[in-house]
Protein backbone atom coordinates (compact mmCIF):
# COMPACT_ATOMS: atom_id res chain seq x y z
CA UNK A 1 0.00 0.00 0.00
CA UNK A 2 2.52 2.06 1.09
CA UNK A 3 3.86 2.17 -2.78
CA UNK A 4 1.07 4.10 -3.61
CA UNK A 5 2.03 7.50 -1.94
CA UNK A 6 3.61 10.01 -4.58
CA UNK A 7 7.37 10.93 -4.44
CA UNK A 8 5.75 14.35 -4.80
CA UNK A 9 5.52 14.40 -0.93
CA UNK A 10 8.63 13.03 -0.15
CA UNK A 11 10.35 16.01 -1.87
CA UNK A 12 12.12 18.70 0.70
CA UNK A 13 10.35 21.26 -1.48
CA UNK A 14 6.94 19.83 -0.81
CA UNK A 15 7.61 19.23 3.33
CA UNK A 16 8.37 22.72 3.51
CA UNK A 17 5.47 24.08 1.54
CA UNK A 18 3.20 21.41 3.97
CA UNK A 19 5.40 22.46 7.02
CA UNK A 20 4.45 26.70 6.08
CA UNK A 21 0.97 25.96 5.45
CA UNK A 22 0.16 23.24 8.24
CA UNK A 23 1.87 24.37 10.87
CA UNK A 24 3.19 21.29 12.84
CA UNK A 25 0.43 18.72 11.08
CA UNK A 26 2.87 17.33 8.95
CA UNK A 27 4.87 15.90 11.46
CA UNK A 28 1.81 14.24 12.34
CA UNK A 29 1.08 13.07 9.18
CA UNK A 30 4.54 11.70 9.25
CA UNK A 31 3.73 9.80 12.69
CA UNK A 32 0.60 9.02 11.43
CA UNK A 33 2.50 7.05 8.36
CA UNK A 34 5.34 5.42 9.99
CA UNK A 35 2.79 3.71 12.44
CA UNK A 36 0.75 2.56 9.81
CA UNK A 37 3.73 1.01 7.74
CA UNK A 38 4.45 -0.81 11.21
CA UNK A 39 1.10 -2.15 11.23
CA UNK A 40 1.63 -3.63 8.23
CA UNK A 41 4.36 -5.47 9.04
CA UNK A 42 2.09 -7.26 12.04
CA UNK A 43 0.96 -10.08 10.38
CA UNK A 44 -2.55 -10.39 13.06
CA UNK A 45 -4.10 -7.64 11.15
CA UNK A 46 -8.35 -7.79 11.15
CA UNK A 47 -9.96 -7.53 8.00
CA UNK A 48 -11.57 -4.39 9.00
CA UNK A 49 -8.64 -2.61 9.82
CA UNK A 50 -7.05 -3.31 6.31
CA UNK A 51 -10.41 -1.97 4.93
CA UNK A 52 -9.48 1.60 7.03
CA UNK A 53 -6.17 1.35 6.01
CA UNK A 54 -6.95 0.86 2.47
CA UNK A 55 -9.57 3.95 2.80
CA UNK A 56 -7.31 6.42 4.18
CA UNK A 57 -4.77 5.21 1.83
CA UNK A 58 -6.43 6.01 -0.96
CA UNK A 59 -7.32 9.42 0.48
CA UNK A 60 -3.92 10.03 1.04
CA UNK A 61 -2.83 9.17 -2.90
CA UNK A 62 -5.93 11.13 -3.94
CA UNK A 63 -4.51 14.21 -1.71
CA UNK A 64 -1.11 14.04 -2.94
CA UNK A 65 -2.35 14.29 -6.96
CA UNK A 66 -4.01 16.85 -6.33
CA UNK A 67 -1.45 18.77 -4.41
CA UNK A 68 0.76 17.32 -7.40
CA UNK A 69 -2.08 19.13 -9.94
CA UNK A 70 -2.22 22.53 -7.62
CA UNK A 71 2.08 22.53 -8.00
CA UNK A 72 1.93 21.94 -11.67
CA UNK A 73 -0.58 23.95 -12.42
CA UNK A 74 0.54 27.25 -10.23
CA UNK A 75 4.44 26.69 -12.14
CA UNK A 76 2.84 26.39 -15.38
CA UNK A 77 0.97 29.68 -14.71
CA UNK A 78 3.98 30.96 -13.32
CA UNK A 79 6.35 29.96 -16.69
CA UNK A 80 3.59 31.34 -19.16
CA UNK A 81 3.15 34.75 -17.28
CA UNK A 82 6.33 36.31 -15.42
CA UNK A 83 8.66 33.51 -15.67
CA UNK A 84 8.47 32.95 -19.05
CA UNK A 85 8.44 36.40 -20.15
CA UNK A 86 12.24 37.32 -17.74
CA UNK A 87 13.98 34.15 -19.09
CA UNK A 88 12.66 34.69 -22.48
CA UNK A 89 13.76 38.26 -22.67
CA UNK A 90 17.35 37.44 -21.96
CA UNK A 91 17.30 34.41 -24.16
CA UNK A 92 16.09 36.16 -26.99
CA UNK A 93 18.81 38.55 -26.46
CA UNK A 94 21.14 36.33 -25.77
CA UNK A 95 19.92 34.37 -28.97
CA UNK A 96 19.75 37.81 -30.99
CA UNK A 97 23.39 38.24 -30.44
CA UNK A 98 24.70 35.24 -31.01
CA UNK A 99 23.04 35.19 -34.19
CA UNK A 100 23.98 39.14 -35.56
CA UNK A 101 27.39 37.84 -34.49
CA UNK A 102 27.65 34.62 -36.37
CA UNK A 103 26.10 36.82 -39.79
CA UNK A 104 29.07 38.97 -38.96
CA UNK A 105 31.56 36.80 -39.15
CA UNK A 106 30.25 35.21 -42.31
CA UNK A 107 30.14 37.85 -43.70
CA UNK A 108 33.31 39.21 -43.03
CA UNK A 109 34.55 35.75 -44.66
CA UNK A 110 32.28 36.50 -47.60
CA UNK A 111 34.20 39.60 -48.21
CA UNK A 112 37.29 37.56 -48.80
CA UNK A 113 36.23 35.11 -50.46
CA UNK A 114 37.20 34.95 -54.41
CA UNK A 115 34.44 37.04 -56.56
CA UNK A 116 31.60 35.46 -57.77
CA UNK A 117 31.97 33.67 -61.57
CA UNK A 118 35.80 34.13 -61.30
CA UNK A 119 37.03 31.08 -63.77
CA UNK A 120 40.48 31.18 -61.33
CA UNK A 121 39.09 30.57 -58.17
CA UNK A 122 39.95 27.53 -56.13
CA UNK A 123 37.04 25.63 -56.54
CA UNK A 124 37.96 25.02 -60.24
CA UNK A 125 40.63 22.81 -59.83
CA UNK A 126 42.44 19.35 -61.47
CA UNK A 127 39.68 17.74 -60.31
CA UNK A 128 36.90 19.56 -62.29
CA UNK A 129 39.49 20.02 -65.18
CA UNK A 130 39.66 15.75 -65.51
CA UNK A 131 35.69 15.45 -64.93
CA UNK A 132 35.01 18.05 -67.68
CA UNK A 133 37.96 17.05 -69.94
CA UNK A 134 38.18 12.96 -69.54
CA UNK A 135 33.81 12.78 -68.66
CA UNK A 136 32.69 11.82 -71.92
CA UNK A 137 35.07 9.65 -72.77
CA UNK A 138 35.28 7.75 -69.69
CA UNK A 139 31.78 7.47 -68.28
CA UNK A 140 29.88 7.75 -71.69
CA UNK A 141 27.41 10.15 -70.26
CA UNK A 142 27.16 13.47 -72.01
CA UNK A 143 25.62 14.67 -68.91
CA UNK A 144 28.88 15.14 -66.84
CA UNK A 145 27.06 15.79 -63.47
CA UNK A 146 25.10 12.69 -64.18
CA UNK A 147 28.69 10.98 -65.41
CA UNK A 148 30.19 12.22 -61.99
CA UNK A 149 27.07 11.21 -59.58
CA UNK A 150 26.41 7.89 -60.93
CA UNK A 151 30.23 6.49 -61.91
CA UNK A 152 33.32 8.46 -60.51
CA UNK A 153 30.87 9.26 -57.36
CA UNK A 154 28.63 6.46 -57.59
CA UNK A 155 29.21 5.07 -53.83
CA UNK A 156 27.83 8.35 -53.00
CA UNK A 157 24.69 7.93 -54.23
CA UNK A 158 24.20 4.76 -53.33
CA UNK A 159 24.80 5.91 -49.78
CA UNK A 160 22.53 8.76 -50.76
CA UNK A 161 19.56 6.24 -51.66
CA UNK A 162 20.07 4.24 -48.17
CA UNK A 163 19.44 7.32 -46.75
CA UNK A 164 16.03 8.18 -48.45
CA UNK A 165 15.08 4.31 -47.31
CA UNK A 166 16.37 4.23 -44.12
CA UNK A 167 14.18 7.77 -43.94
CA UNK A 168 10.96 6.13 -45.06
CA UNK A 169 11.23 3.32 -42.62
CA UNK A 170 11.91 5.17 -40.07
CA UNK A 171 8.89 7.15 -40.91
CA UNK A 172 6.85 3.95 -41.24
CA UNK A 173 7.79 3.34 -37.99
CA UNK A 174 6.77 6.02 -36.52
CA UNK A 175 3.42 6.75 -37.95
CA UNK A 176 2.33 3.60 -39.24
CA UNK A 177 -1.03 2.87 -37.69
CA UNK A 178 -1.66 -1.11 -37.56
CA UNK A 179 -4.08 -3.32 -38.01
CA UNK A 180 -4.80 -6.05 -34.86
CA UNK A 181 -3.85 -9.18 -36.01
CA UNK A 182 -7.33 -10.65 -36.75
CA UNK A 183 -7.54 -7.93 -39.32
CA UNK A 184 -9.98 -5.69 -37.08
CA UNK A 185 -9.09 -2.18 -37.25
CA UNK A 186 -7.82 -0.49 -33.81
CA UNK A 187 -9.40 2.97 -32.89
CA UNK A 188 -7.18 5.04 -33.81
CA UNK A 189 -7.52 3.84 -37.82
CA UNK A 190 -11.09 4.31 -37.58
CA UNK A 191 -10.34 8.08 -36.13
CA UNK A 192 -7.33 8.74 -38.95
CA UNK A 193 -9.57 7.12 -41.44
CA UNK A 194 -13.06 9.22 -40.72
CA UNK A 195 -10.86 12.57 -40.32
CA UNK A 196 -9.71 11.63 -43.64
CA UNK A 197 -12.70 11.17 -45.24
CA UNK A 198 -13.87 14.52 -43.75
CA UNK A 199 -10.67 16.48 -44.64
CA UNK A 200 -10.26 15.48 -47.79
CA UNK A 201 -12.04 15.64 -51.37
CA UNK A 202 -14.12 12.81 -51.90
CA UNK A 203 -15.21 12.21 -55.76
CA UNK A 204 -14.43 15.04 -56.78
CA UNK A 205 -15.63 15.50 -60.27
CA UNK A 206 -13.56 18.09 -61.30
CA UNK A 207 -10.06 16.80 -59.96
CA UNK A 208 -10.81 13.42 -61.30
CA UNK A 209 -11.58 14.51 -64.86
CA UNK A 210 -8.21 16.69 -64.82
CA UNK A 211 -6.31 13.94 -63.20
CA UNK A 212 -7.14 11.50 -65.53
CA UNK A 213 -5.54 13.77 -68.44
CA UNK A 214 -2.92 14.98 -66.27
CA UNK A 215 -1.48 11.80 -64.84
CA UNK A 216 -0.38 10.07 -67.84
CA UNK A 217 1.50 13.24 -68.77
CA UNK A 218 3.18 13.61 -65.43
CA UNK A 219 3.96 10.32 -65.33
CA UNK A 220 5.90 9.76 -68.81
CA UNK A 221 7.55 13.58 -68.03
CA UNK A 222 9.21 11.80 -65.14
CA UNK A 223 9.90 8.54 -66.86
CA UNK A 224 11.51 10.90 -69.61
CA UNK A 225 13.81 12.60 -67.41
CA UNK A 226 14.76 9.79 -65.90
CA UNK A 227 15.88 8.00 -69.30
CA UNK A 228 17.24 11.20 -70.56
CA UNK A 229 19.40 11.47 -67.32
CA UNK A 230 22.64 11.28 -68.88
CA UNK A 231 21.99 13.06 -71.59
CA UNK A 232 20.19 16.20 -69.88
CA UNK A 233 19.42 18.14 -66.80
CA UNK A 234 17.85 15.46 -65.07
CA UNK A 235 18.39 11.64 -63.41
CA UNK A 236 16.73 9.63 -60.86
CA UNK A 237 16.33 12.05 -58.01
CA UNK A 238 14.21 14.56 -60.17
CA UNK A 239 12.29 12.24 -62.39
CA UNK A 240 11.35 9.91 -59.25
CA UNK A 241 10.00 13.07 -57.54
CA UNK A 242 8.12 14.02 -60.17
CA UNK A 243 6.42 10.31 -60.75
CA UNK A 244 5.76 10.69 -56.88
CA UNK A 245 4.12 13.90 -57.55
CA UNK A 246 2.27 12.37 -60.36
CA UNK A 247 1.03 9.09 -57.64
CA UNK A 248 0.16 11.88 -54.71
CA UNK A 249 -2.28 13.45 -57.51
CA UNK A 250 -4.02 10.00 -58.41
CA UNK A 251 -4.30 9.49 -54.54
CA UNK A 252 -5.72 12.51 -53.76
CA UNK A 253 -8.03 12.42 -56.67
CA UNK A 254 -9.43 8.69 -56.43
CA UNK A 255 -8.73 7.69 -52.80
CA UNK A 256 -6.56 5.06 -50.88
CA UNK A 257 -9.03 2.22 -52.37
CA UNK A 258 -8.08 2.87 -56.02
CA UNK A 259 -4.53 3.20 -55.10
CA UNK A 260 -4.15 0.48 -53.05
CA UNK A 261 -4.70 -1.44 -56.07
CA UNK A 262 -1.30 -0.48 -57.37
CA UNK A 263 1.06 0.37 -54.37
CA UNK A 264 0.83 -1.68 -51.02
CA UNK A 265 3.38 -2.23 -48.76
CA UNK A 266 4.67 -4.85 -50.46
CA UNK A 267 5.35 -2.92 -53.86
CA UNK A 268 7.41 -1.01 -51.64
CA UNK A 269 9.10 -3.39 -49.88
CA UNK A 270 10.18 -5.22 -53.21
CA UNK A 271 10.17 -2.63 -55.34
CA UNK A 272 13.09 -0.93 -52.70
CA UNK A 273 14.97 -3.81 -52.22
CA UNK A 274 15.50 -4.61 -55.94
CA UNK A 275 16.27 -1.54 -56.48
CA UNK A 276 18.82 -0.94 -54.29
CA UNK A 277 19.97 -4.37 -54.21
CA UNK A 278 20.25 -4.00 -58.29
CA UNK A 279 22.49 -0.67 -57.58
CA UNK A 280 24.64 -2.71 -54.63
CA UNK A 281 25.77 -5.46 -56.94
CA UNK A 282 25.59 -3.10 -60.12
CA UNK A 283 28.73 -0.51 -58.90
CA UNK A 284 29.85 -3.85 -56.92
CA UNK A 285 30.36 -5.50 -60.25
CA UNK A 286 31.85 -2.20 -61.50
CA UNK A 287 34.24 -1.47 -58.91
CA UNK A 288 35.38 -5.10 -58.77
CA UNK A 289 36.44 -4.42 -62.35
CA UNK A 290 38.78 -1.69 -61.84
CA UNK A 291 36.16 1.34 -61.43
CA UNK A 292 38.74 3.51 -62.45
CA UNK A 293 41.04 3.22 -65.63
CA UNK A 294 40.06 -0.45 -66.33
CA UNK A 295 37.53 -1.49 -68.58
CA UNK A 296 34.58 -2.30 -66.68
CA UNK A 297 33.16 -4.64 -69.88
CA UNK A 298 30.02 -2.63 -69.87
CA UNK A 299 29.52 -1.17 -73.62
CA UNK A 300 29.42 3.03 -73.13
CA UNK A 301 27.82 3.52 -76.29
CA UNK A 302 28.00 6.82 -78.68
CA UNK A 303 27.81 9.74 -76.36
CA UNK A 304 24.72 11.42 -77.21
CA UNK A 305 22.89 8.31 -77.89
CA UNK A 306 20.21 7.01 -75.43
CA UNK A 307 21.85 4.04 -74.91
CA UNK A 308 25.02 5.19 -73.84
CA UNK A 309 26.67 5.66 -70.28
CA UNK A 310 27.04 2.02 -69.61
CA UNK A 311 25.62 1.65 -66.48
CA UNK A 312 24.36 5.06 -65.72
CA UNK A 313 20.81 4.79 -66.94
CA UNK A 314 20.09 1.63 -65.23
CA UNK A 315 21.32 3.19 -62.09
CA UNK A 316 18.94 5.94 -63.02
CA UNK A 317 16.26 3.77 -63.42
CA UNK A 318 16.87 2.17 -59.51
CA UNK A 319 17.30 5.52 -57.88
CA UNK A 320 14.15 6.94 -59.63
CA UNK A 321 12.03 3.98 -58.47
CA UNK A 322 13.62 4.43 -54.58
CA UNK A 323 12.82 8.17 -54.66
CA UNK A 324 9.26 7.61 -55.95
CA UNK A 325 8.26 5.21 -53.98
CA UNK A 326 9.84 6.86 -50.94
CA UNK A 327 7.54 10.41 -51.39
CA UNK A 328 4.52 8.21 -51.72
CA UNK A 329 4.77 6.01 -48.93
CA UNK A 330 5.69 9.84 -47.01
CA UNK A 331 2.76 11.50 -47.73
CA UNK A 332 0.25 8.19 -47.06
CA UNK A 333 1.89 8.04 -43.82
CA UNK A 334 1.39 11.69 -43.21
CA UNK A 335 -2.23 11.75 -44.11
CA UNK A 336 -3.60 8.87 -43.13
CA UNK A 337 -1.11 6.59 -41.23
CA UNK A 338 -1.14 4.06 -43.86
CA UNK A 339 -1.60 2.83 -47.23
CA UNK B 1 33.92 45.60 -46.75
CA UNK B 2 30.31 46.67 -48.43
CA UNK B 3 31.47 47.13 -51.99
CA UNK B 4 32.96 43.56 -51.36
CA UNK B 5 29.66 42.27 -50.42
CA UNK B 6 28.57 43.27 -53.32
CA UNK B 7 30.24 42.36 -55.79
CA UNK B 8 29.73 38.58 -53.62
CA UNK B 9 25.60 39.16 -53.89
CA UNK B 10 25.08 35.46 -54.43
CA UNK B 11 27.04 34.55 -51.06
CA UNK B 12 26.24 37.48 -49.03
CA UNK B 13 22.40 36.47 -49.59
CA UNK B 14 22.92 33.11 -48.96
CA UNK B 15 24.83 33.72 -45.43
CA UNK B 16 21.81 36.43 -44.28
CA UNK B 17 19.36 33.38 -45.73
CA UNK B 18 21.18 31.49 -43.19
CA UNK B 19 21.92 33.55 -40.39
CA UNK B 20 17.89 33.88 -40.84
CA UNK B 21 16.86 30.19 -40.48
CA UNK B 22 19.74 30.30 -37.69
CA UNK B 23 17.74 32.74 -35.74
CA UNK B 24 14.15 30.93 -35.99
CA UNK B 25 15.89 27.98 -34.96
CA UNK B 26 16.74 29.70 -31.62
CA UNK B 27 13.65 31.60 -31.22
CA UNK B 28 10.39 30.41 -32.11
CA UNK B 29 9.02 27.84 -29.50
CA UNK B 30 6.95 26.20 -32.31
CA UNK B 31 8.38 22.39 -33.95
CA UNK B 32 7.27 23.24 -37.56
CA UNK B 33 8.62 26.72 -37.04
CA UNK B 34 11.90 25.01 -36.01
CA UNK B 35 11.83 22.49 -38.66
CA UNK B 36 11.07 25.51 -41.52
CA UNK B 37 14.25 27.50 -40.20
CA UNK B 38 16.39 24.06 -40.42
CA UNK B 39 15.19 24.35 -44.04
CA UNK B 40 15.76 27.75 -44.70
CA UNK B 41 19.52 26.76 -43.68
CA UNK B 42 19.62 24.54 -45.73
CA UNK B 43 18.25 26.40 -48.82
CA UNK B 44 21.04 28.91 -47.78
CA UNK B 45 23.57 26.59 -47.95
CA UNK B 46 22.85 24.88 -51.94
CA UNK B 47 22.61 28.37 -52.81
CA UNK B 48 26.00 29.32 -51.42
CA UNK B 49 27.20 26.02 -52.97
CA UNK B 50 25.76 26.89 -56.31
CA UNK B 51 27.10 29.97 -56.49
CA UNK B 52 30.54 29.02 -55.78
CA UNK B 53 30.05 26.71 -58.75
CA UNK B 54 29.16 29.53 -61.00
CA UNK B 55 31.86 30.81 -63.73
CA UNK B 56 30.80 33.95 -65.98
CA UNK B 57 29.87 33.22 -69.08
CA UNK B 58 30.18 29.64 -69.18
CA UNK B 59 27.64 26.85 -69.62
CA UNK B 60 26.12 24.27 -67.84
CA UNK B 61 28.17 21.06 -68.08
CA UNK B 62 26.56 19.33 -70.44
CA UNK B 63 28.78 18.36 -73.51
CA UNK B 64 27.52 19.47 -76.73
CA UNK B 65 29.46 18.91 -80.40
CA UNK B 66 32.33 17.29 -78.59
CA UNK B 67 33.46 20.52 -77.12
CA UNK B 68 35.37 19.33 -73.93
CA UNK B 69 37.34 21.87 -72.91
CA UNK B 70 37.68 23.27 -69.32
CA UNK B 71 37.08 26.84 -70.19
CA UNK B 72 33.62 25.94 -71.95
CA UNK B 73 31.44 24.81 -68.70
CA UNK B 74 31.20 26.01 -64.97
CA UNK B 75 32.26 23.80 -62.61
CA UNK B 76 30.02 20.63 -62.27
CA UNK B 77 31.30 19.43 -58.49
CA UNK B 78 29.10 21.57 -56.52
CA UNK B 79 25.57 20.60 -58.26
CA UNK B 80 26.86 17.25 -57.88
CA UNK B 81 27.01 18.14 -53.60
CA UNK B 82 23.80 20.07 -54.02
CA UNK B 83 22.45 17.04 -55.00
CA UNK B 84 23.50 15.20 -51.91
CA UNK B 85 22.33 18.04 -49.70
CA UNK B 86 18.82 18.08 -51.22
CA UNK B 87 18.44 14.49 -50.84
CA UNK B 88 19.84 14.53 -47.10
CA UNK B 89 17.39 17.54 -46.18
CA UNK B 90 14.41 15.94 -47.31
CA UNK B 91 14.97 12.64 -45.56
CA UNK B 92 15.24 14.20 -41.98
CA UNK B 93 12.66 16.58 -42.79
CA UNK B 94 10.05 13.45 -43.05
CA UNK B 95 11.44 12.19 -40.12
CA UNK B 96 11.18 15.61 -38.19
CA UNK B 97 8.05 16.03 -39.02
CA UNK B 98 7.21 12.44 -38.32
CA UNK B 99 8.44 12.66 -34.54
CA UNK B 100 6.60 16.16 -34.49
CA UNK B 101 2.96 14.04 -35.53
CA UNK B 102 4.08 11.84 -32.32
CA UNK B 103 4.78 15.00 -30.26
CA UNK B 104 1.36 16.31 -31.08
CA UNK B 105 -0.59 12.93 -30.52
CA UNK B 106 0.65 12.80 -27.27
CA UNK B 107 1.04 16.11 -25.70
CA UNK B 108 -1.58 18.11 -28.05
CA UNK B 109 0.61 21.39 -28.48
CA UNK B 110 3.89 22.00 -30.83
CA UNK B 111 5.10 24.17 -28.25
CA UNK B 112 8.51 22.49 -27.26
CA UNK B 113 8.74 24.60 -23.72
CA UNK B 114 5.49 22.95 -22.31
CA UNK B 115 6.06 19.98 -23.89
CA UNK B 116 8.92 19.77 -21.78
CA UNK B 117 7.12 21.02 -18.75
CA UNK B 118 3.94 17.99 -19.47
CA UNK B 119 7.31 15.55 -19.85
CA UNK B 120 8.63 16.51 -16.42
CA UNK B 121 5.07 16.15 -14.81
CA UNK B 122 5.21 12.80 -16.17
CA UNK B 123 8.27 11.69 -14.89
CA UNK B 124 7.94 13.53 -11.34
Amino acid sequence: MSKRRSDWQTRPQARIRKWFQQGFTALDDEIINQISQQTIQQPEVSQMMEAQREAMDTRRYERSLALERLERHELQAWVRTRGRKAIGRVYVALALAMAVLMIFFLLETVAHMPRFGDPNAPVTNEVTERYITRGVEETGAVNIVAGMILDYRAFDTLGESTVLFIAASAVLILLRIDRRKDGTPVQELIAAESDDRHYEPRADRILQGSVMVLTPIILLFGIYIILNGHLSPGGGFSGGAIISAGLILYLDAFGFDKAGRFFTYKTFAWVSFFSLSFYALAKAYSFYMGANGLPSGIPLGTPGAILSGGLIMPLNIAVGMVVSCTMYIFYALFRKGGL
Amino acid sequence: MLQLLYENLEQTVAVILFGIGFTILLLQRNLIRKIIGLNIMDTAIYLFLASMGYISGRKAPIVVDGVTEVSAYINPIPAGLVLTGIVVSVSFTGILLALTVRLYRRYNTLDIDVIALLAKGEDA
